[in-house]
């Protein structure tokens, strides 16, 4: 029974959605302000009966109703009760759901949100959210229903959760990282409602900014979460590989930065106003291109879900006329947006333009390397694949350059700087980066590319911290009370530009301080690996709740102390005959011991990786730093003030 | 020259600057790092390079696969049901590694005709194969001729 309820709210909620996107568009053009103000209700319904519909379908999966094809699929009567939870989202369709479901929440958030704008937009707004909704909602329902039954032939128990998605990432990784995705469809929609009204202008880029920052918070979580389960999970202790899927959503986290920091120009001088418009919709096609590439098994992935024709047609399909509809009705549009200020080559505009130009391009390289082949399958030139190091050589200088940029853009003047101001304090601040760096580099014999990252993270630190203090310095009131007066946003930018540096340090010392051994050890053996002393002290058979183990033990010692006993874990899962690798990690401030099992070789002997991995929690902590400068941002009191109105 | 005609030349040039640093960036480093998939058809019939970075795979043949006993070093042998290739690799195989299942090997062929492999790629999923595999697959099966096709559709 409860699985059609579910079914029937989600076809209600596909009525509802496409209201949703006509009838407030019938209003604003005939100037009626009930068809106007029915957006709201429309929303705040159409998104309850999503939630009822994912609440039928979590209800399925903890009763165990294996007549539920998609539960029986993904889940089993053994599962731990969290696991058959987050099971929901472990497949094609359940994820579909929950992504459905995050984008209802954001209609929602808008809808309760928009009574601060002009009576028209708000409307518009919603209007547009519901043609996305609209989109998903029917790939959902036609070519891919959680609720599809297998009667009368209900199998006994269900054929289990992939062993790999059995783990605390699966609860919080996608649910973050479809928030981050989806989230800049509020932005979109807010570009496309300014082109249809042709209303764009300060308080246009005011409204849109904070939902931008929050979604880019979320997504900048979600790709956090996402490297720091690959690297405990996948058993073999790398934080990023440039998989497609990995791609899909960092391209849109790269757009949406660049979004980001053409919205503030925007909000603050009115320039870049037609650029903003088609970043905001380059954003959202690129999340969408990234649930194509993930959804149409097109690419080879670690991701892909089992492959279905079908559906990749649907997305590109729905790609299409999302991405061609909002550029078509932007070439329309566009030039009554155009801004009709200029700004001149030394000022602020112009760092950000810089910044604009150089996320552009690095998303267009991460772009093309993705895509390169199915290019090349498309011209019949044979199945290729690029390796990490187009992207490593590629991204590596561009990023580089682009941090350079970053600590100089806060310091210059909107409009105008004075450039012997600039290059005061910028010239100090390179001598002490760059024979900082030196100093660090010579004195642990790293290389270049090492001596050139951190120049630039201690250039950015220096920078940055310099600013804010002739920030609180002048005037009169004392340093701690003009501190506090310092916005949100100002504090959010910090964090979030000192992340990236604690995310730069992190990265250059794992590439260059770390050490990866992988060995053939017995029982009883001891290895060296940086400075630690790795013993194998025994195996053991142990029985988890659906699956049996092979568990090691491993101390570590370092000067003939103790530092660590690991127990690195080989697990057979019963149900899928699959086996899985369970790494076992000493988690430090500036040092990870990683151990995980590879396979046994013989009677005593198992295959071992060893790693002492360098600063390695420093990449995800800068992730954390900002994520919470977003946040900041996104919670800045103007924002709030012109909301609550 | 009028002055915002100036900015906008400006812009321009760093724009176009900056792309044709980029540009000759990405293609140098294309050239360097795409590595074409070789089914071990085409494999045996000499159209892999040798020395070069490529990429082969099939299904792993039962019972081929051989360990050294005191090194991780390990072969095997990936075939698409009509050739097989060698692939020698040294290191800890990846979970999914059996006999019997779809894998993707990188690394370089040497003159004996040898896969050395420099990494081995078995998928997260069991259901999941890799599409390189799946079309070698199809496509040693049409080369076999139409003996194949009563057999299949006796089902």
């Amino acid at each position: 029974m409860f699985p059609e309820i579910g079914q029937f709210s989600l076809i209600l909620s596909l009525f509802f959605a496409l209201s949703l996107a006509s009838v407030p568009l019938v209003g604003y053009w005939k100037g009626n302000r009930l068809l106007l103000e029915s957006a709201r209700p429309l929303t705040f319904i159409m998104s309850v009966l999503i939630l009822v519909s994912f609440i039928t379908l979590s209800l399925a999966f903890l009763t165990d109703d294996f007549s539920v094809l998609y539960v029986s699929q993904n889940s089993n009567s053994q599962l731990p009760v969290w696991y058959k939870f987050s099971a929901l989202w472990g497949g094609h369709e359940g994820s579909l759901l929950l992504w459905v479901l995050v984008l209802s929440g954001w209609c929602s958030a808008v809808a309760l949100k928009i009574r601060g704008l002009p009576e028209d937009i708000g409307p518009v707004v919603l209007s547009v959210l519901g043609m996305v909704c609209v989109g998903f909602l029917s790939f959902l329902l036609f070519t891919s229903s959680p609720f599809a039954r297998l009667l009368p032939d209900v199998p006994a128990d269900g054929g289990d959760l992939n062993p790999l998605l059995q783990d605390f990432g699966l609860i919080v990784h996608p649910p973050v990282l479809y928030m981050g995705y989806v989230g800049f469809s509020v932005a979109f929609a807010f570009a496309v409602a300014a082109l249809i009204t042709g209303n764009l202008n300060a308080s246009w880029a005011r409204w849109a900014r904070p939902w931008t920052a929050a979604s880019w918070a979320f997504l900048t979580l979600g790709i956090t979460l996402g490297s720091w389960w690959a690297y405990y999970e996948l058993g073999w202790g790398g934080w990023w590989f440039w998989d497609p899927v990995e791609n899909a959503s960092f391209m849109p986290w790269l757009a949406g930065t660049a979004l980001l920091h053409s919205l503030a120009v925007t909000e603050k001088r009115g320039v870049f106003k037609s650029w903003t418009v088609l970043l905001a919709i380059f954003t959202f096609s690129l999340s969408l291109l990234g649930a194509f590439l993930v959804r149409s098994g097109v690419l080879t992935s670690v991701h892909s879900f089992a492959a279905d024709p079908t559906r990749g047609m649907f997305i590109l399909v729905l790609l299409l006329v999302l991405v061609g509809g909002s550029l078509l009705l932007y070439a329309i549009r566009a030039s009554e947006v155009r801004s009709k200020v200029s700004f001149g080559a030394t000022g602020r505009e112009a760092w950000l333009l810089l910044n604009n130009i150089v996320l552009t391009v690095l998303t267009l390289t991460v772009l093309l390397g993705t895509l390169y082949p199915l290019i090349f399958d498309a011209l019949g030139l044979g199945k290729i694949s690029v390796g990490a190091p187009y992207f490593n050589s590629v991204f590596t200088p561009i990023a580089l350059l682009l941090m350079v940029f970053m600590a100089v853009g806060p310091l210059s003047k909107w409009h105008h700087t004075p450039i012997n101001v600039l290059f005061k304090v910028c010239s100090v601040a390179a001598a002490v980066a760059v024979l900082s760096a030196g100093w660090v580099v010579y004195y642990y014999e790293f290389g270049f590319i090492a001596w050139l990252s951190l120049a630039v993270a201690f250039w950015v630190v220096v920078l940055s911290f310099s600013d804010w203090f002739s920030k609180v310095s002048a005037g009169t009131k004392g340093i701690i009370p003009r501190a506090r007066q310092l916005p949100r946003n100002y504090y959010g930018m910090l964090l979030a530009h000192l992340g990236m540096v604690v995310s730069l340090v992190g990265i250059v010392l794992v590439s260059v301080n770390s050490q990866e051994s992988m060995l053939r050890l017995s029982p009883g053996d001891r290895a060296t690996v940086a400075g630690y002393e790795f013993q194998f002290d025994s195996i053991e058979q142990v029985k988890g709740p659906n699956y049996v183990a092979s568990k090691g033990q491993f101390t570590a010692y370092q000067a003939d102390k103790t530092v660590a006993v690991l127990h690195p874990e080989k697990r057979f899962f019963t149900t899928r005959q699959q086996v899985m690798t369970e790494a076992a990690l000493d988690a430090g401030f500036t040092r990870d011991l990683y151990v995980s099992l590879g396979e046994q070789l013989d009677d005593s002997a198992w295959g071992v990786r060893i790693y002492v991995k360098s600063f390695v929690r420093w990449i995800w902590l800068g992730g954390l730093l900002m994520m919470a400068g977003g946040l900041l941002a996104a919670l800045d009191k103007r924002y709030q003030r012109r909301a609550g109105v | 020259m009028h002055p915002v005609r100036k900015k906008r030349l400006l812009v321009i040039t760093v724009i176009v600057l900056i792309l044709s640093v980029v540009v000759g960036l990405v293609m140098y480093a294309l050239q360097q790092n795409i590595n074409l998939f070789f089914s071990p058809s085409q494999i045996a019939s000499g159209e892999a390079p040798r020395h070069a970075n490529i990429r082969a795979g099939g299904m792993v043949v039962q019972g081929s696969v051989k360990r050294n006993l005191d090194t991780l070093a390990v072969a095997f042998d990936v075939t698409d049901f009509q050739h097989k290739v060698t692939i020698e690799y040294r290191g800890i195989l990846p979970d999914l590694f059996r006999e019997g299942q779809g894998i993707v090997a990188q690394g370089k062929l040497n003159e004996n005709g040898v896969f050395e492999a420099t990494e081995v790629l078995a998928k997260h999923d069991e259901k999941y194969m890799p599409p390189e595999i799946s079309e070698a697959l199809k496509n040693a099966q049409n080369s076999m001729g139409e003996s194949k096709e009563p057999a299949q559709s006796t089902y």
